[in-house]
């Protein structure tokens, strides 16, 4: 069968010898209790559509740790290949260490055998991986591209598991955004009705769903190229401070000053001569 | 003190529930559905419905769930999708390259074995259950179900997944040994459309396909195109 990963051979799911570890210190007694970390999520609206020409990504920009917004303005739309793009929602450092390593493997193949690869083998891949680790890996990825079959939308799931479909949401998102391409959604749709209707959808995620929000970031996939539109819509809130807010220096008042010598003895002493360029 | 600690082997931290994040975003996908297939004299008639669950959210209304695993081999797929699909794809492969082995078509029996070896080895991780249909030229059509756990069995009509329980007292009444093909499909397409009433998991088309010494021919029957057989 032929292996996934072609930097190395796959090792099968995560090493869980610390787990007995972590329940002792989660259940210790009351002072001694500690709380593992939650791993930050994407809460995210991301969707898809194949038009007539290729196949437009959308996704907004939120990314949350719990009820605070972490980051503002967060790429969920991730480069696989020159012809191929997904967009990731769940985990996010799962989802972005999937993709990066996807896209490593799918150069690497690339200059291998020198084809370009296909969207379905990209899929294969993912698939392959996120079901060896049996859902550990929280990545709920759509995947989108051209090549010479065609153009192509999938989802894969974090178990493992694969549809092909015309048009997609995944994400906290992805019920108002579903229920928005449900309703408009056409075959052989032109450009600006497929990146009118994706951008809709995601605003309706945005709307709906707490966890999403920000602008809207839109990719164009066609077998001429790729147009990265980041942020093809803003967001109508503005988040421009509304004042410097840096201090002068001599705002604080320095009230006393202690200058301590570090006794240093100079214990060793090595000169390397660097071997410069010239007549030697 | 230390204490010996026993937990579960399937513990996981990192899908925790969470009230931000729906059920839907957690729950494995599942082909909570209703499968079935039939032998006639000369091939088999395989069908099933179209939606794939996780949770409560339908993540696809239109899933194909007949699985073609050689030429004239196709599998139905139930239990959870992530699962089904892997199986089905390592069997593909141990199947074609037995096949070119061979040089000769493959037996719908060595299908069936194939997936029973490997649905019984790895019982405890895995959730499938399959249904495996097709036509040879030793035996003509046959029908080997698969269930959960990894038992082998042929039988001339199979039905599975979750909206099957709806419909054994349709099928032990309506089937006769001796159908012809056109009898199949409706038995196949009226059963099907019963059990997507009753059963929340199964529903959206029915799809069907027929498989003889000709090769596979696949149907779609629409929502609105379903049998209907009662207004209550």
């Amino acid at each position: 069968m032929a292996l996934s990963n072609v930097l190395e051979p796959a090792v099968s799911g995560f090493n869980f010898e610390n787990s007995t570890r972590n329940i002792v210190l989660e259940n210790g007694s009351e002072e001694g209790k500690i709380k593992a970390p939650t791993p930050m999520k994407t809460g995210t609206t991301i969707a898809g559509v194949v038009y007539k020409d290729g196949v437009v990504l959308g996704a907004d920009t939120r990314a949350t740790s719990d009820e605070v917004v972490a980051d503002k303005m967060c790429a969920k739309i991730h480069y696989i290949a020159p012809n191929i793009y997904c967009c990731g929602a769940g985990t996010a450092a799962d989802t972005e260490k999937t993709t990066d390593m996807l896209s490593s493997n799918l150069t690497i193949f690339s200059m291998n055998s020198g084809r370009n690869p296909r969207v379905v083998m990209a899929v294969n891949i993912l698939q392959d991986m996120l079901f060896r680790y049996r859902g550990m890996i929280g990545a709920h990825i759509i995947l989108g591209g051209v090549d010479c079959t065609g153009s192509h939308l999938y989802t894969v799931g974090p178990y493992g598991s694969i549809d092909k479909v015309p048009y997609l949401a995944m994400g906290s998102g992805k019920l108002p955004a579903m229920g928005i391409l449900e309703d408009r959604f056409k075959g052989n749709m032109d450009l600006e009705e497929a990146k009118a209707l994706v951008s809709d959808a995601i605003h309706a995620g945005i709307m709906s769903d707490l966890g999403s929000g920000n602008n809207i970031d839109l990719c164009v996939i066609t077998k001429e190229g790729v147009d990265y539109i980041r942020p093809h819509r803003e967001s109508i809130y503005n988040y421009k401070r509304q004042a410097k807010y840096k201090y002068k220096p001599g705002t604080t008042p320095v009230l006393t000053k202690s200058v301590n010598q570090l006794e240093l003895e100079l214990v060793h002493e090595t000169v390397q001569m660097m071997e410069t360029a010239g007549s030697s | 003190m230390a204490t010996v600690l026993q937990f579960p082997a399937n513990i996981s931290t990192l899908n925790n529930y969470n009230d931000l994040y729906p059920d839907w975003t957690q729950r494995e996908v599942s082909t909570g559905t209703t499968i079935m297939a039939v032998e006639f004299d000369g091939g088999v008639v395989m069908g099933a419905d179209s939606r794939t669950t996780t949770g409560a959210y339908i993540a696809n209304r239109v899933t194909d769930k007949l699985t073609p695993i050689h030429e004239r081999i196709l599998c139905c797929r139930s239990g959870s999708a992530a699962d089904t699909q892997a199986i089905a794809d390592a069997v593909t492969y141990q199947l074609g390259f037995h096949s070119i082995e061979l040089d000769e078509a493959p037996l719908v029996q060595t299908a069936a074995s194939l997936f029973r070896d490997m649905c019984y080895r790895y019982r405890e991780e895995l959730m499938a259950g399959i249904i495996v249909g097709g036509w040879d030229p030793r035996r003509g059509g046959q029908v080997y179900t698969v269930p959960v756990g990894g038992m082998m069995t042929r039988q001339p009509v199979s039905v599975g997944g979750s909206g099957s329980s709806y419909i054994y007292g349709y099928v032990d009444s309506n089937y006769r040994p001796g159908m012809s093909k056109e009898e199949c499909l409706k038995f196949t397409a009226g059963a099907l459309s019963l059990a997507m009433e009753r059963d929340g998991s199964s529903g959206g088309v029915v799809r069907l396909a027929v498989i003889s010494e000709q090769g596979v021919e696949r149907q779609v029957i629409l929502g609105n195109q379903l049998p209907k057989f009662s207004t209550v």
